[in-house]
């Protein structure tokens, strides 16, 4: 394979880490609004931060995409499809991110709580300076697992005509006849970015010792 | 007569079907320090809880220095729950310490001591560090600062928790059996500590299971079994003979945990 080839297929890979980086980052502001909502005690948040997860969560990404491929310009938005592709990705990322976080936050042991309550925090201040962080902290491994998922699902992202890394792969195979060479260089190329997300996720992690060994 | 720092009046207190406080009524004196002593499960902590308002009452009322805590009392005699900051600002009257310690693990000794300054009253982190270091001495953590609680013993982390609960110059301090999760050697450390608040003129209501501590340290002591208050009255009264039959029945199971002495 000629260093062209493997040259476009690096570059495809930028967008394959470029869509995917954004989509996780709003997926994780999503996602932990969509906890804290499931969360509420408020009976109409709680069901609709449930309803958004089922949904998301119950529904093929390749649906999701295809829907809202075509959904957004029939609500008159005539976005571009990188928007509908990082908008699909995103929104269901939020629903399993969502989920871990709602793991987390129900393992913060409610003494931390009580003991913020009457150092008088209010529930916002608890929410930013006790819950958030431990939950986070609890969460992160399972994160740093959604994080290579979506980057793996971004290939999908295909059938709204973004040229990604796998799309590029195919591209290039139909046009060199070459599949097995181009599809182990894409492979080779998921493997590396995911390898770098998971030590960077190591890294984060050893930042969240709080002082253990 | 001064008003006393906390008035519980008439509480009840159900968990579901269960009633486990039927009506306490207890007054807490300014500047003394009170315990709150009974078998386990007598609702001791449930009361203590309820004058800091964790747990809410189910009926009858608490005023700290005067003021309605939780619910004040309104038409018809019903209680009613005040708004959540009317709510905060009485509770900062109060500082509590509870048996699991309850340090925030991601923050070391000086940064749970100082977070509610910086947080919640807006001063700055010098200032908020410097007002901490003061409490942390007092507390003989000074050089524990930059610790979390995970690198602490269990005596530590309580005089840190002490310390946290101090650095917002409360008006009364609770004790939720400060001392029952830590090992015997560790319970002294923490138990010194209390015992120079006291001196400082702290206004202390102590749930605890040392007898001993009790009756040195406590101006006036409260007998709680089964969800009521048996009596009250300063260690001499309780102590001395002849005794209430279900106290001495209660302090037979602490003669051989070393508090013979009283006897």
């Amino acid at each position: 394979m000629s260093w062209k080839l493997f040259e476009l297929l690096v570059q495809a890979s930028f967008y394959t880490v470029l869509i995917s980086f954004i989509s996780i980052t709003i997926g994780l502001v999503i996602g932990t609004a969509v906890s804290a909502a499931s969360l509420s005690p408020n009976r109409a948040l709680s069901i609709s931060g449930r309803t958004f997860v089922s949904f998301f969560r119950g529904v093929p990404l390749l649906v999701q995409l295809l829907l809202i491929y075509n959904l957004l310009p029939a609500l008159g938005l005539n976005v571009p499809s990188v928007v509908a592709a990082i908008t699909g990705l995103s929104l269901c990322t939020a629903a399993y991110q969502a989920e871990n976080l709602r793991g987390g936050f129900q393992s913060v042991p409610r003494g931390l709580l009580e003991a913020a309550d009457m150092a008088g925090l209010s529930a916002f201040q608890q929410f930013r300076r006790i819950k958030a962080p431990i939950a986070l902290r609890l969460a992160l491994p399972s994160l740093v697992n959604e994080a290579i998922m979506i980057l793996k699902a971004s290939s999908l992202v295909s059938v709204v005509g973004i040229v990604e890394l796998t799309r590029m792969a195919q591209d290039l195979a139909a046009s060199t006849y070459r599949p097995i060479e181009l599809f182990s260089a894409a492979g080779l190329l998921y493997l590396i970015i995911n390898w770098l997300i998971a030590s960077g996720g190591s890294v984060f992690e050893r930042s969240f010792r709080w002082g253990r060994p | 007569m001064t008003m006393p720092a906390i008035s519980v009046k008439g509480l009840i207190k159900r968990f579901g079907d269960v009633e486990v406080l039927h009506g306490i009524d207890l007054d807490i004196p300014q500047g003394q320090v009170s315990c709150l002593i009974g078998p386990s499960g007598s609702g001791k902590s449930t009361l203590l809880r309820c004058m800091a308002f964790l747990e809410e009452a189910s009926d009858g009322l608490i005023f700290i220095n005067g003021e309605p805590l939780g619910y004040a009392s309104g038409p018809q005699g019903k209680p009613v729950r005040l708004p959540a900051a009317r709510i905060r600002a009485v509770r900062s009257q109060i500082g509590m310490v509870f048996q699991q310690f309850n340090l925030w693990p991601h923050m070391t000794a000086l940064g749970n001591v100082s977070e509610a300054l910086k947080t919640v009253h807006g001063v700055r982190k010098s200032e908020a560090e410097e007002r901490a270091m003061v409490q942390l001495k007092k507390v003989g953590l000074a050089e524990r600062a930059g610790h979390y609680p995970s690198q602490l013993s269990g005596g530590q982390q309580q005089r840190v928790a002490i310390a946290r609960a101090l650095a917002l110059e409360p008006k009364i301090m609770l004790f939720d059996e400060p001392t029952s999760s830590l090992d015997p050697e560790l319970t002294g450390e923490v138990l010194n500590v209390m015992r120079a608040l006291a001196a400082d003129g702290m206004t202390m209501v102590v749930v605890s299971h040392e007898i001993g501590f009790a009756a040195a340290v406590c101006q006036q002591i409260a007998f709680l079994d089964n969800g009521k208050l048996l009596m009250t009255g300063t260690p001499q009264q309780i102590f001395g003979k002849p005794r209430h039959p279900r106290l001495d029945q209660f302090l037979d199971t602490y003669l051989d945990r070393g508090a013979a002495m009283l006897v």
